[in-house]
């Protein structure tokens, strides 16, 4: 039998065993997958965790509710993989596992190590993250009996995953301490890497005004050096310094260490991967798709998604000898929740910033692109059902891998 | 397209004054955008602008300050020093790349 070997079974991983057990033949195909945690998280919705919107315990659920017959999950970590030799080593393990085709599907995750201070005396207490399950639910605690203050949030380092949610943090917290009504008791700050609100110029206005309206001071250009636990402060490479009662940190985001270890990850240990393709720059028969690529795209599930769409294909083509079709585009959509039951949304690719316009039928919508809708909203809300329900499952979603520019207004 | 002048050869650059072909670069074209930004050059932003272009030949990226850092050994702090600003987009610039494209 042949083998296609699929490292990590989250969102992306999920979804590639599920299409290609799908389209290949069970007598010829064995297909494994490797990944030691057997939860699957909606990361999405840790967003949504701090503001008591979602309650952790309903953003997981056992990976092998996601994978379906005829695949085979591998509960352990990788420790390396020999490309030369077309295999795999498990930590803690003699065995190998060998490949005829490898994905590469593992992901990033935040790394609060790399910033001195960061995981000091103030972690968890007056510092927190909300890009982890414990780390949203610890928030959830934190906001419940917290009175009022300077709240800031930074990013520590470009590029993260999901680079809307921090906006998207700062519209719910307004939101939420409006609720509470104690809005007025507290400063929001937004401490970010970038010259803007976001990366993309169109997008960066409009979500730069609503952070204004909002009332969210933005200071650009801050890279974090180190936080000060001690004095409730955070420091700048260039000197400047912040003051906070409550720092939340989105800490810097790296590829799993085993591209460190096996000497073919780049200085995030992110895994170089042909843009259009997906192939895998330095290996052979080997793809990679999700967060734990280099390309220039978004890190979201919708790219994931959109990812595994090619790639679908473009495996098929390698095993049948055909070559590879250079169809992703880059194409990225992102729901932007925005606070008081409204929401944005953008559509975008490598080439194309995110424009005005309807989505997915162009002209009707029902979806509006950037501009606030209460529709927008409760396309995010229903991104959890279709997540768990379509998405990791690979079923057919009624959207194009690639992005279109009908219904947009490009002048 | 803006251009500057290096040597009485025009060459193009854009909107943000970066280089838009990076084969046009040279020594002299980092003297004149390391003095339009207000940095004199010493040996130490040589190490780095060296590193930059050898590593663009390489990967075909400009690199960040992680990777200058990590892959080319110089200091976070020290690179903030030499390139007081934006040492990513200004160690870029001065080496003819583009804009590094760490965040997206
Ligand atoms: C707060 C937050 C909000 C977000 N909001 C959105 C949103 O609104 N819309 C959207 O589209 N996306 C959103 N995302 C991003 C989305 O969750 C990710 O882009 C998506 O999950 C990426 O899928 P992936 O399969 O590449 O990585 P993951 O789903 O993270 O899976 C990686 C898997 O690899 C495994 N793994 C890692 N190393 C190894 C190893 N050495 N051996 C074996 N297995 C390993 C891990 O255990 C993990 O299960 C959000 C993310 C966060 C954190």
């Amino acid at each position: 039998m042949k083998k296609l070997l699929i490292l990590g079974a989250g969102t992306a991983g999920t979804m590639m065993a599920n299409k290609l057990r799908r389209r290949l033949d069970p007598v010829e195909w064995e297909i494994t997958i490797v990944d030691p945690d057997p939860i699957h998280y909606y990361q999405p919705g840790f967003l949504f965790v701090p503001f008591g919107v979602y309650e952790s315990h309903e953003l997981k659920r056992p990976k092998t509710e996601f994978l379906p017959a005829g695949v085979t999950l591998r509960a352990e970590t990788v420790e390396v993989v020999e490309p030369d030799k077309k295999r795999v080593k498990l930590q803690g393990r003699t065995e190998y596992l060998h490949y005829d085709v490898l994905i590469v599907a593992t992901g990033t995750q935040i790394q609060p190590g790399e910033t001195e201070g960061l995981l000091g005396e103030g972690w968890r207490k007056d510092i927190f993250d909300f890009y982890s399950f414990d780390g949203s639910a610890a928030l959830r605690k934190k906001l419940q009996h917290f009175e009022g203050g300077r709240v800031v949030l930074n990013v520590a380092e470009m590029p993260i995953k999901c680079p809307v949610a921090p906006l998207e943090f700062l519209f719910l917290a307004d939101y939420y301490f409006h609720t509470q009504g104690i809005r007025d008791k507290v400063e929001l700050v937004y401490a970010t890497p970038l010259d803007a609100a976001f990366t993309k110029p169109r997008a960066a206005e409009l979500l730069g005004g609503l952070l204004e309206q909002k009332g969210v001071k933005v200071v650009p250009d801050f890279n974090l050096s180190e936080v000060k636990a001690g004095e409730k402060k955070i420091a700048s490479y260039d000197g400047k310094e912040l003051d906070y009662d409550l720092f939340v940190s989105i800490p810097v985001n790296m590829g799993d260490a085993l591209w460190e270890r096996s000497g073919l990850g780049d200085e995030l240990n992110y895994v170089a991967t042909d843009k259009h393709t997906l192939a895998a720059k330095q290996m052979k028969d080997v793809f990679v798709l999700g967060d734990a690529t280099d390309l220039p795209s978004s890190k979201a599930g919708s790219v994931a998604h959109f990812e595994a769409e090619v790639l679908t294909e473009n495996v098929l083509r390698q095993i049948e000898g055909q070559a590879l079709l250079p169809d992703f585009d880059g194409h990225a959509n992102c729901f932007i929740e925005s606070g008081f039951g409204k929401g944005l949304l953008i559509d975008f690719n490598y080439t194309t910033e995110p424009l005005p316009g309807k989505f997915p039928l162009p002209g009707v919508g029902p979806f509006s692109l950037l501009a606030e809708s209460k529709m927008n909203h409760w396309g995010k809300m229903m991104f959890r059902y279709v997540y768990w329900n379509q998405l990791i499952r690979g079923v057919e979603l009624p959207l194009e891998a690639q992005m279109v520019m009908a219904g947009k207004q490009a002048a | 397209m803006p251009s500057i002048d290096v040597n009485g050869t025009p060459i193009e650059v854009n909107a943000d004054g970066f280089l838009v072909n990076p084969d046009d670069w040279n020594e002299s074209a980092a003297g004149i955008l390391a003095a339009q930004a207000g940095i004199s050059l010493t040996p130490r932003h040589w190490d780095v602008i060296n590193f930059c272009r050898k590593d663009f030949t390489a990967t075909g990226k400009s690199p960040g300050v992680r990777r200058i850092t990590k892959v080319g050994g110089v200091p976070t702090k020290e690179m903030y020093a030499l390139f007081p600003g934006g040492p990513g987009k200004l160690a870029a610039k001065l080496s003819g790349l583009e804009k590094p494209k760490g965040c997206l």
